[in-house]
Order: structure tokens, then sequence, then C-alpha cells
């Protein structure tokens, strides 16, 4: 069964406001004194955090580390935690703030700010190909193309990795993803574009060899039309 | 409107996210249905992201959920953990 995207939507919406009801009572028994909870409210957002956090720093253990770090702030910031937005996006913001302030010591002065960066370099032109075969995920299980998938990762701008993560590994909307950055949505969606072609140039010619052939004369076609 | 390839690549990344207007879906999917090259651009981009997004791309080491509920049970049983 097909079914629409407002139905889609609609089921989302009920499943995020159910997973917020819940939290949002595991929160207050949490801060009553049951302590322990934290480690099962926590739990589902383990993953996203680590690659949250590696999107930034790059390094295996420091994101390690700013993953653990955070979730010893939000624990400790828990009752400041008021609900305007979802825990996960504020758990997320703890997280790349982390993040960026490791990045920052690890870079020294070469580079003050995150934001910084000259967001307006760079040629967001796709890679043009003739067709596509569709790569199924199952195809995941050869390290060749994980290890494909990261190091084009690694050629984004910090900015557009964070956005990618959010966005397209961890399905967070827009609007969360702009309240998690710090940002507002238009600059949250500029970034995914570009993060999105820049992934998609930097793969598509890996990973569809037999059509790079094509792509001088389409980009000179597309150019003209 | 009729758009060339160059419109369609600027709009690849909201309409995969279902963001455009309806007006402008329906001016994508008209340039689509006859330009095979921002078709496969369009197929492209959504099959990369699709393995982007799987959690075998970006794995946690090997440990980390152990390492993270250990630190944290610790944070949890020192006197100042603010808890």
């Amino acid at each position: 069964m097909v079914r629409s995207a407002a139905e889609k939507d609609a089921k989302q919406s009920a499943l995020a406001a159910e997973t917020a009801a819940r939290e949002s009572e595991t929160i207050a028994r949490i801060l009553a004194g049951e302590r322990e909870l934290f480690h099962e409210l926590i739990r589902p957002y383990e993953h996203g955090l680590y690659v949250a956090a590696f999107s930034i720093v790059q390094h295996e253990a420091d994101a390690e580390d700013v993953a653990q770090e955070a979730v010893i702030k939000a624990y400790k910031a828990l009752k400041n935690f008021r609900g305007d937005a979802r825990f996960s996006t504020w758990l997320m913001a703890i997280t790349l703030n982390e993040a960026r302030s490791r990045w920052r010591q690890n870079k020294g002065d070469q580079l003050d700010s995150l934001n910084e960066c000259d967001e307006s370099a760079g040629d967001y032109t796709p890679s043009v190909l003739a067709d596509w075969r569709y790569i199924p995920s199952g195809e995941l299980e050869r390290k060749e193309l994980r290890q494909a998938l990261q190091e084009a990762m690694a050629k984004l701008s910090p900015e557009q990795r964070e956005v990618l993560i959010l966005r397209d590994v961890r399905g967070m909307s827009i609007s969360e993803t702009a309240a998690a950055t710090g940002v507002n949505e238009g600059l949250v969606k500029v970034r995914l574009f570009r993060a999105r072609i820049s992934m998609q140039k930097l793969l598509a010619p890996q990973l569809a060899p037999k059509q790079r052939g094509f792509m001088g004369w389409l980009t000179r076609k597309a150019g003209g039309q | 409107m009729t758009l060339n390839c160059k419109h369609v690549w600027a709009q690849v990344s909201d309409y995969i996210d279902g963001s455009v207007s309806p007006e402008m879906k329906a001016d994508i999917e008209r340039h689509l249905a006859h330009c095979r090259y921002c078709s496969a651009v369009l197929d492209s981009t959504r099959n990369i992201l699709v393995l982007v997004g799987d959690q075998r791309t970006f794995e946690v080491p090997v440990g980390f959920g152990d390492r993270l509920h250990g630190r944290l049970q610790a944070m949890m049983d020192s006197p100042d953990s603010g808890g």
C-alpha cells in the first residue's frame, strides 16, 4: 500500500508526540530521584551522538569523549530542560557545542569558529551521468563502499557534515536541525543542498565508473540550455 | 515554467525533502520525464543519501555504549554529581 506524504507526516507527528510524552514522564521521574532511568532516556540517541560528534571532530577517540562529556552535561543540566524542543534535539545541541569546542581546541588558532568558514566557496554542480544503477543497502557490507562514503563525508566542511548527519543520518526535520545547530532554517537548507550535491559529485563518478565519459559533454549541454 | 537542467539541480535537495511548491514539483517532474541526465542526478543523490543514512556506514567503536554508561554511572555515583 502506498501512503500519501500527509499520512506519513501525520503518523510521524503522532509518534513524535508519543515519544515526547514518554520522555517527559521519564525526565520527571529522574528529577524526582529515579536517576538510573537516565541511562534508558539516552540509549536511543547514543549512536547519533557519536556520529554527530565524529562529523565535527573527525577523530574516533575525541568523538567518543565528546559524546560522554555531552551526556554528563545533559544529566547535570536536566533540571533546566523545559521541553520547548524535543529531548533528542536538546541533547544533540549539547553534543554539537561540545564537539565544536573540542574541534576549536584541536585546531588551535587555525580557525576561530566553525561559522567563520567561507560558506560561499566551492562549486555546487552535480556530477552528470547518463543513468544510474541503484546500489542496494546490502552493498554496505563491502568495506570499500563504507570507506568511500566516509572519505567523501570527510571532504565536506564541518557545517555541511553537521547538517547532513542530523537530517540524513538522524532523520531530524529542518526545524529540529536548525534548533540543534543554532542557525536559521534557511541556512540549514543551503548547507544541506551543498552537502548533498557535494556528496553526489564526489561519489557518483566513483560508484558508476563506466558512466564517467559522459560528464564533460553533459555539463556543456546543461549549461547551454 | 520550463526549467533547464541547472534549475533542476538547484532544487534537487528541496525536491528530495518534498519541500518544493506543487507548481515547482510539477515543473521538475515534466523536466525529469524527458531528461535522463537530471533523472540520474536525482536518483544518484537519493541513493547516496540512503547509503549515508544507513547505520552500517558510521559504526560506533566496539564497546562505545558500555564505556559511555560506565562513565555516566561513575559520575552519578560521585558525591558532586549534581543530579
